[in-house]
């Protein structure tokens, strides 16, 4: 294979990859690197360098609209950030200890998580919430558009919120995904978070995520400009595509037919993972 | 200083962000692409081999070297220093909060956007072996 034929190849799995992650929300980077360590025998190294890079694109590219409809909790996306940027150090550097088999596995179970909670989706009520403490003193608490006026949220749950959120830094920064089911796990069912707001200012937190631990990636020679250029490119046009068919589509199949993919996706990780195949 | 007021600058905040944000990541891409064409063209056969790692040379490790190497016009400089402008897109975000809460005169959200941008710098300008 030359080099065209392979950065076409791997522009194309990425742009479909980009494509059905924005369509169901669970973001193209989380199956980057299963494609690439799967489908084309990448290193995890260079996989999860790449599939890093394109996880701070689409989630700047998406944020840069979500910020702009007044979802997104600004204060709220700040504070869980030093968690966040923490645990993202913390997981960069975990990565140099840890074999590929035990990364593999463990990306195997978070993809399952990230396919489960992607099917969960829309069943959450919302409460209203008495005011916090902490959050009151953080002054997180925020308003959203609602259907007629700006509807108002009280946040609660800040230090279990926090200890999410390290966690899911500690995942982005070994896997090199965004986090994205954990973070909104954090908000949604720990800190009472409106669900809309939970979502977007998640998508926010993930690209400051991902930059702490990119940092590191670069220095150790992780990111490959020939494997992340077609990656980033690809899964950031193809990201950008789905968000537009979004509005129109009706994702409830779609979502189950790339949940099973996943859950396919993590079996195989799983399983090259504990027969040392990566 | 009422309700009102800190929701419109708040307001205000949101959409310079996404700006910035578009900005980055259209800039980045511009320049990722260009290093990709040249890399493309110049770099045909064989396909590099990713089954092992080998980790990259010095000079696509290091913001330095990878300056230097973009402005030789190395198509994999070129890349890499796309890159370095999405990954630096976040951190610029983080910087702008940093002003806009000073502006506000919200001492607690100075000191938090601070400790992220520090954390960031860190990671970004430190030297981590491996």
């Amino acid at each position: 294979m030359n080099t065209v034929e392979f950065t076409a190849l791997i522009g194309m799995g990425s742009l479909l990859a980009g494509f059905l992650g924005a369509l169901t929300g669970l973001g193209g980077g989380v199956v980057i690197v299963p494609l690439l360590a799967l489908v084309f025998h990448v290193d995890l190294k260079y996989a999860i360098g790449a599939a890093l890079v394109s996880v701070i694109a689409t989630s700047s590219g998406a944020a840069a609209a979500y910020v702009k409809e007044g979802y997104s909790n600004i204060r709220v996306g700040m504070f869980l950030e030093i968690a966040t940027t923490i645990g993202a150090l913390a997981g960069a550097g975990l990565a140099l200890y840890l074999h590929a088999s035990v990364i593999a596995v463990i990306f195997g179970l978070v993809l399952i998580y990230s396919a489960y909670a992607s099917l969960r989706e829309g069943q959450h009520e919302m409460k209203e919430q008495p005011p916090d403490r902490i959050a009151t003193w953080l002054r997180m608490d925020g308003t959203f558009p609602g259907e007629h006026r700006l509807e108002s949220y009280h946040v609660r749950g800040v230090p279990l919120g926090f200890a999410m959120m390290f966690v899911a830094g500690v995942l982005s920064g070994l896997l090199g995904i965004g986090s994205g089911a954990v973070k909104v796990l954090a908000m949604d069912k720990a800190m009472k978070l409106p669900f809309k707001v939970s979502t977007t200012t998640s998508n926010f937190m993930i690209g400051v995520t991902a930059a702490a631990s990119a940092g590191i990636y670069l220095s150790r020679g992780y990111i490959d400009p020939g494997l992340a250029m077609p990656v980033m490119l690809g899964v950031l046009l193809g990201s950008l595509a789905g968000a537009r068919v979004l509005a129109r589509a009706n994702v409830k199949v779609l979502r189950y037919v790339f949940s099973g993919v996943i859950g396919v996706l993590a079996i195989e990780m799983i399983y090259s993972g504990l027969t040392g195949r990566l | 200083m009422g309700e009102a007021t800190v929701h419109r600058s708040d307001q205000k905040m949101d959409e310079i962000m996404g700006a910035l944000l578009r900005t980055g990541v259209l800039l980045s891409a511009a320049i990722v692409f260009v290093g990709g064409g040249l890399y493309v063209t110049r770099h045909r056969v064989p396909a590099t081999d990713y089954r092992a790692f080998h980790g990259e040379p010095g000079d696509l490790r290091t913001i330095s070297g990878i300056f230097h190497e973009a402005l030789s016009f190395s198509g994999r400089g070129l890349i890499q220093l796309g890159l370095l402008v999405l990954i630096a897109t976040p951190v610029a975000r983080v910087a702008f909060s940093f002003f806009a809460f000073l502006y506000e005169r919200d001492w607690t959200y100075v000191f938090v956007t601070l400790l992220v941008l520090g954390l960031l710098v860190y990671s970004l300008f430190g030297r981590h072996g491996g």
